[in-house]
């Protein structure tokens, strides 16, 4: 083969060996975090965090205080090139679905390890928040990141359930 | 989070009476991230996943904004804070503030 064949072979094969790489990697990244948060969401199953503003009737706190959790994630550079061909035709955007997903529930259980670990009770008003991390490139394009905030005010009740 | 004073984003601190309002108190934190954290965080990008440099960067900005509020209140000679609220903005490149509002109560 002459030097030049093998330069474009290399040009050619090397986004290819990048997206097959990221995908794979980016996959298996996922399903391991999907398991971790079944696993935590389980373990924190049946403590309160609810998004109403008020006590529920029959609560009586003692002390509040807000706590928050959050997390900053980025699609893999397979799944950015998936969107991207989807931008084309227009439709439902799977890649970025699990994305969100799986980062509001991280931001929402840590919230709630925050909550948990000082010795409250239940979490009241939970609120959601979502934006974009520009990124620091020169022209103002890109996402850096996506970040997720959940907060709310967690409380201690008088009468803690069991 | 955790503030000398009870800060709170219901309109009421739940269990206590509110008696006085002093008004709306803000805080807010502007940060860039630093080249060393882009750097890490742009091969992160590749794989996709969480990318925790910038996670605590927000993290520290937004416990700092949070932190300058509670100050202002404290200055008022409140003792919470109600109906705290945050918000974040893009502003330059590679750059975002953080911003922290709420109002500035005495509760019983």
């Amino acid at each position: 083969m002459s030097p030049e064949s093998i330069e474009v072979l290399i040009s050619l094969l090397f986004p290819l060996v990048l997206l097959i790489g990221t995908y794979l990697i980016g996959t298996l990244l996922e399903r391991r975090h999907f398991t971790d948060l079944r696993a935590r969401e389980e373990h924190f199953r049946g403590f309160p965090a609810i998004t109403f503003e008020n006590l529920p009737a029959g609560w009586e706190a003692t002390s509040s205080d807000v706590v928050q959790g959050s997390v900053v994630v980025s699609l893999d550079y397979f799944k950015r090139f998936i969107a991207a061909l989807r931008a084309l035709v227009g439709g439902r955007v799977k890649s970025y679905e699990p994305l969100l997903d799986r980062a509001r529930r991280e931001a929402n259980l840590r919230m709630i390890e925050d909550a948990t670990s000082r010795g409250f009770h239940a979490v009241i008003n939970v609120r959601l928040e979502t934006s974009r991390m520009a990124s620091a490139r020169g022209d103002g394009k890109g996402t850096a990141g996506i970040e997720i905030l959940a907060y709310g005010t967690a409380i201690r009740l008088a009468s803690p359930p069991s | 989070m955790q503030f000398p004073i009870i800060v709170t984003n219901t309109e009421t601190v739940p269990g206590r009476q509110i008696v006085e309002f002093y008004g709306v108190v803000t805080g807010n934190s502007v940060r860039a991230k630093h080249v060393g954290r882009d750097i890490m965080a742009g091969l992160k990008n590749l794989v996709g996943g969480e990318l925790k440099g910038y996670t605590e960067l927000l993290q520290e900005s937004r416990q700092e904004a949070a932190g300058r509020m509670v100050e202002q209140a404290q200055s008022m000679g409140a003792n919470a804070v109600v109906n705290l609220r945050f918000a974040t903005s893009s502003i330059a490149q590679g750059a975002a503030e953080l911003f922290a509002y709420g109002t500035a109560v005495r509760v019983e």
